[in-house]
């Protein structure tokens, strides 16, 4: 051995050695440790998943049934014109119809109150009924029409009949207050024992009309709270009312003044509730008043509620009521736009995609190509919007709103994924199935359309799905093109007129204020969830169905 | 006394008598890399002959020349003479799509049509026109599938996808799609590299059958194969022809020294 | 046995067992008409034998190279790389009785001339048939491959060596009892000699097609019949 290379090769490497065996332990932990990670990394992105689709459920599965209430309509048939039967006084058969259930009811103003809580689409209901079963005029018909939205959510619990008035941190300055003994309880109304001192110089003159008894009543409740600013404590006074107090004891007693004086000041209301009651809930303010519960309880309690599930969801077009907001228009938007896009890019991705991958030559100029429809994929979608809105509508005069120039701007957004799905399938195809059509004597164009473009099929058509749910979750290019109008019938819809997409609807929806739009939201989110899940198990069922083996 | 064996720089040919396929003076590149240098070779009518030299010797390339199939390669450019029975396949007014009609081909992989074995067959006849009827055709797809020994093995699953065979029923299944456009010549290429001894053996002993009809050309990896098959035998290297002659001559008489260290594996 | 799936490999390997019972035949038939010659002093017919023992020579090339061909072209295993190397040993040994023959015929030519000895022609013609016989049986033995037989051929080669030796001691008294006889006694001799090796050859066969059937080798020893050599040299000596 007097070579140390063969020496190092021939000698046994001591496999057993202390050395060997914390290698081998640090290089299982190694392993363990980057499998932890991959697992982490996956948990916490389900946990996520999971967190929004949970949260999106809750919110919305309530918009799934509405809150309805059963008229009795009597269709007297005096009340119909057989010509135009939509023109009768359905608001009056309406609110006769619901004041049925209030024979008590009587001042016009509590009617008009009262009717607020059937929905105002509810003669628009009865219309429609009518228009479309003139034979039943003459009797009486039972007819659901929702109830009003505040009360549409009252009854599914997603908003109180009582709000807090108050934050916790109110209730803690409150409850300071009340364990230095300062919040006295007399009569049934509750009271600050606040000294004030009264300063002669703030009273000019000594007329009282001129004095300033804010300042006076302000700085003697001061002396509660340390801050100088504190608006918090400021609020707890009925201020204009302590000053009425302040004032009716200076009159009362003109001799204190340049003297302290403990006075009860009145609280504002919601303190004034806290401190008797312990709780401070008002009437939530999307509620008329008191009497307006009472109403409805009697519906409920009259059996005249039901939550059937909500159809219009589906079936009506948008509205400016929640209870009567639907995604029909929304979904023939995007159902328009999303054929007009198919139409344009399934054609034109194949063509370009069958072309680079096949015949181009391999030069510049289609490198130069490659590499833009690669980079198309990643422009941001509102680009492809303002290129919408900038050459289809105002150069070529397309019509605003659209599903057609949503379709096209879509398609330019769809293109690059079909082409480079397209070009990945072609690629996929083995080149033995070329070799083997080539040899039989097929030309390029039957190797093509015989045997290659066949067997990419699932592949183009996958990538063609997963392009196309890509574009009916798109919001930003549509946005810019105008395809969020607002379409409340869902009577003119087509390539040319106005609409609204499934994403655009969320969106304005999101946008809307009306408590019951909050659950309409997650439930349009909910419904293109669903349509984006068809299409993707559409796209792996066609994948599976028709993949080859070779 | 030891037979003498001599390294020549001009390749070794004995002519073959009624060639099928004359090649002179062939030479392919891959844009500026020679493959070929200035290879002849005859290839005798009805016989098998085999292209054999070791891996990136130009053989199967040169193969690829008989039916154009290089000139699906954008950078390959073929200069030299090719001619089938007299007739120059690279004339430019020869439709390339009849040649590979009439020169059929057989890959190193199966490679059956994704469709089934009926379709397989009937494909090449169907696009060129070669049938009339519908019976027409199913009697050619039938008499194919007889000749290529697979029609029993076949007969009751016509409809079957060809991809569910066997990877030698496969092969064999590529054999009768070649010949159902009714070439003069069939071209070879590793056509038993993918398969097991049995199914080579089936394909070895179909294609001594076919060369009662056709010119046979097989390119292979395997001397055994090509001493087994082969009644002539094209030995390449490094783009070049080194001995082209009677298989049996080859085998056991060698003239060129490298065929020899080629076929006793003493290479290099 | 199955057949070869290549069928032309199957039609080689008859092609060559064809060859080899072709030659077999020839070997017999030139055998019997040398003897037969010897016997009948007939010259003529033993100019043909001299001559035809050619077309054995041809025959034995051609199965040569019709298994050089086969092991380089079809690689043969198992029993079929027996049945080639088995085929060019029994050629070799066919050949060599053919040689033998055409040797016979040869010194049937040189003592056509001369009356022979009446009871040594008879031992001869004893031992001819013996060889004649068993090298018949050793090609049977070949075309059906039956090794039995071929064992069978193999023991009773020691018959042929103990006629030889009989026929050996008589033609010595023969010889001693006229120096006259010595020369045509010779030639006889000879022959039986070659009898004898014919005799050796077949044997060689018969191992050969038991090897070619079993693929081992014939394992009990051979009882050697032949002891002329030297013991009995000794004993004239």
């Amino acid at each position: 051995m007097t070579d140390t290379q063969s020496g190092l090769l021939s000698s046994q490497h001591d496999w057993s050695s202390a050395a060997a065996r914390k290698r081998v332990k640090r290089r299982y932990a190694a392993d363990r440790r980057l499998q932890f990670y991959g697992i982490g990394a996956i948990a916490l992105s389900i946990l996520l998943l999971g967190v929004l689709f949970s949260s999106l459920m809750f919110t919305g599965y309530v918009a799934f049934y509405t809150t309805k209430v059963a008229l009795e309509v009597p269709f007297a048939a005096d009340q119909f014109d057989k010509d135009k039967l939509g023109d009768a006084n359905y608001r009056g058969i309406a609110k006769t119809a619901f004041l049925t259930y209030f024979p008590e009811v009587t001042s016009r103003a509590e009617q008009r109150n009262l009717v607020k809580i059937m929905s105002s689409g509810a003669p628009y209901i009865i219309r429609d009924f009518v228009v479309a079963n003139p034979d039943r005029i003459g009797s009486t018909v039972t007819i659901q029409v929702p109830v009003s939205d505040p009360f549409d959510q009252l009854y599914k619990g997603v908003i109180p009949r009582y709000i807090d008035a108050l934050g916790q941190d109110r209730i803690a300055l409150f409850e300071k207050l009340q364990r230095r003994n300062v919040i006295k309880i007399e009569g049934g109304k509750a009271f600050a024992a606040t000294d004030i001192f009264v300063n002669p110089a703030e009273i000019p003159d000594g007329d009282i009309t001129k004095a300033d008894l804010h300042g006076m009543v302000r700085e003697g409740f001061a002396a509660y709270y340390p801050k100088q600013t504190s608006r918090a404590y400021q609020e707890i006074l009925a201020e204009d009312a302590s000053t009425q107090v302040l004032r009716a004891k200076i009159e009362a007693e003109p001799g204190i003044v340049g003297k302290t004086v403990t006075l009860m000041l009145p609280l504002a209301p919601a303190y004034d509730e806290l401190a008797r009651t312990g709780a401070s809930k008002i009437v939530n303010p999307r509620f008329g008043d008191k009497a307006e519960f009472v109403w409805f309880d009697k519906l409920i309690s009259a059996g005249a509620i039901s939550t059937p599930f909500t159809w219009e969801l589906f079936t009506n077009a948008d509205s400016r009521y929640p209870e009567l907001a639907g995604l029909a228009g929304a979904l023939s938007g995007s159902f328009f736009a999303l054929l007009v896009c198919f139409l344009l890019s399934f054609p034109i991705g194949i063509a370009t995609a069958v072309y680079l991958e096949e015949f181009a030559p391999k030069n510049k100029w289609t490198d130069l190509v490659e590499v833009n429809i690669n980079n198309l994929a990643a422009v941001p979608s509102v680009v492809f919007g303002l290129l919408g809105l900038a050459l289809f509508i105002n150069t070529f005069g397309l019509p605003r709103s659209a599903p057609l120039v949503g379709g096209m701007v879509l398609a330019l957004m769809t293109l690059p994924t079909i082409i480079v799905a397209t070009r990945a399938a072609l690629k996929g195809v083995p080149p033995s199935i070329r070799e083997a059509a080539l040899g039989v004597g097929a030309s390029k164009h039957q190797v093509m359309l015989h045997h290659v473009i066949p067997l990419s099929l699932p592949g183009i058509l996958t990538g063609t799905i997963i392009g196309l749910a890509q574009a009916l979750g798109e919001t930003a290019p549509l946005l810019l093109i105008g395809m969020n109008a607002f379409i409340p019938s869902i009577e003119n819809m087509g390539l040319t007129q106005p609409a609204m997409a499934l994403p655009t609807q969320i969106f304005s929806w999101a946008d809307s204020p009306e408590r019951g739009f909050v659950s309409r939201t997650s439930a349009a989110i909910m419904v293109l969830l669903g349509f984006l899940v068809i299409m993707n198990i559409l796209a792996v069922y066609l994948r599976r169905k028709f993949e080859r083996k070779w | 006394m030891e037979h003498q064996v001599v390294e020549g720089s001009k390749p070794v040919t004995v002519p073959a008598l009624d060639p099928t396929i004359t090649a002179r003076g062939v030479n392919v590149f891959y844009g500026d890399k020679q493959a070929i240098f200035d290879v002849d070779v005859d290839v005798p009518r009805n016989a098998i002959t085999s292209f054999i030299g070791p891996s990136g010797c130009g053989k199967s390339t040169f193969l690829r020349c008989i039916n154009r199939m290089n000139d699906t390669i954008p950078i390959c450019t073929v200069t030299g003479d090719i001619r089938i029975d007299g007739e120059d396949i690279y004339d430019p007014r020869l439709d390339v799509v009849e040649l590979r009609a009439r020169v059929g081909m057989v890959f190193q992989k199966p490679n059956p049509f994704p469709k089934s074995i009926y379709e397989n067959i009937a494909y090449g006849p169907r696009i060129h026109g070669l049938t009339r009827s519908k019976k027409e055709l199913d009697e050619l797809v039938e008499k194919c599938l007889e000749k290529a020994g697979l029609l029993k093995e076949v007969k009751d699953r016509m409809n079957e996808p060809g991809t569910g065979l066997s990877g030698g029923q496969q092969q064999r299944l590529c054999i009768a799609r070649a010949i159902a456009t009714r070439p003069e010549v069939i071209l070879m290429d590793e056509p038993c590299s993918a398969l097991d001894p049995i199914a080579t053996a089936k394909v070895e002993e179909l294609m001594e059958e076919l060369k009662e009809n056709y010119t046979i050309i097989i390119v292979t990896h395997s001397m055994q194969q090509a001493a087994r098959v082969s009644q002539r035998t094209a030995f390449f290297h490094l783009g070049k022809l080194v001995e082209n002659g009677d298989t049996r001559q080859i085998f056991t008489n060698p003239s060129d020294k490298r065929t020899q260290d080629y076929i006793t594996g003493r290479f290099g | 046995m199955p057949e070869h799936t290549v069928k032309s490999y199957e039609e080689e390997l008859s092609l060559l067992d064809t060859k080899i019972s072709r030659m077999g035949g020839l070997a017999e038939h030139n055998l019997a008409q040398a003897f037969d010659a010897l016997q009948r002093r007939d010259a003529r017919q033993a100019e043909l034998v001299i001559v035809a023992d050619h077309a054995i020579d041809v025959l034995e090339r051609d199965v040569e190279e019709q298994v050089i061909e086969i092991i380089a072209r079809r690689q043969p295993m198992a029993n079929d790389l027996r049945h080639v190397i088995g085929a060019l040993r029994i050629t070799s040994d066919l050949e060599r009785i053919g040689d033998l023959a055409k040797n016979i015929g040869k010194r049937a030519a040189a003592i056509a001339e001369v009356s022979h000895p009446k009871p040594v022609i008879s031992g001869l013609s004893q031992m001819a048939e013996l060889a004649l016989k068993q090298l018949k049986m050793v090609l049977d033995a070949y075309a059906e491959r039956d090794a039995e037989l071929a064992l069978k051929v193999w023991r009773d080669d020691q018959k042929i060596d103990a006629t030889y030796n009989s026929l050996f001691r008589e033609l010595l008294t023969y010889m001693m009892e006229d120096p006259r006889n010595i020369g045509l006694s010779t030639h006889l001799l000879f022959g039986a000699k070659n009898l004898e090796r014919v005799g050796d050859h077949t044997t060689n066969i018969a191992e050969t097609v038991f090897y070619l059937v079993r693929g081992e080798a014939i394992s009990d020893d051979r009882p050697k019949g032949e002891d002329t050599t030297m013991a009995r040299l000794a004993e004239h000596g």
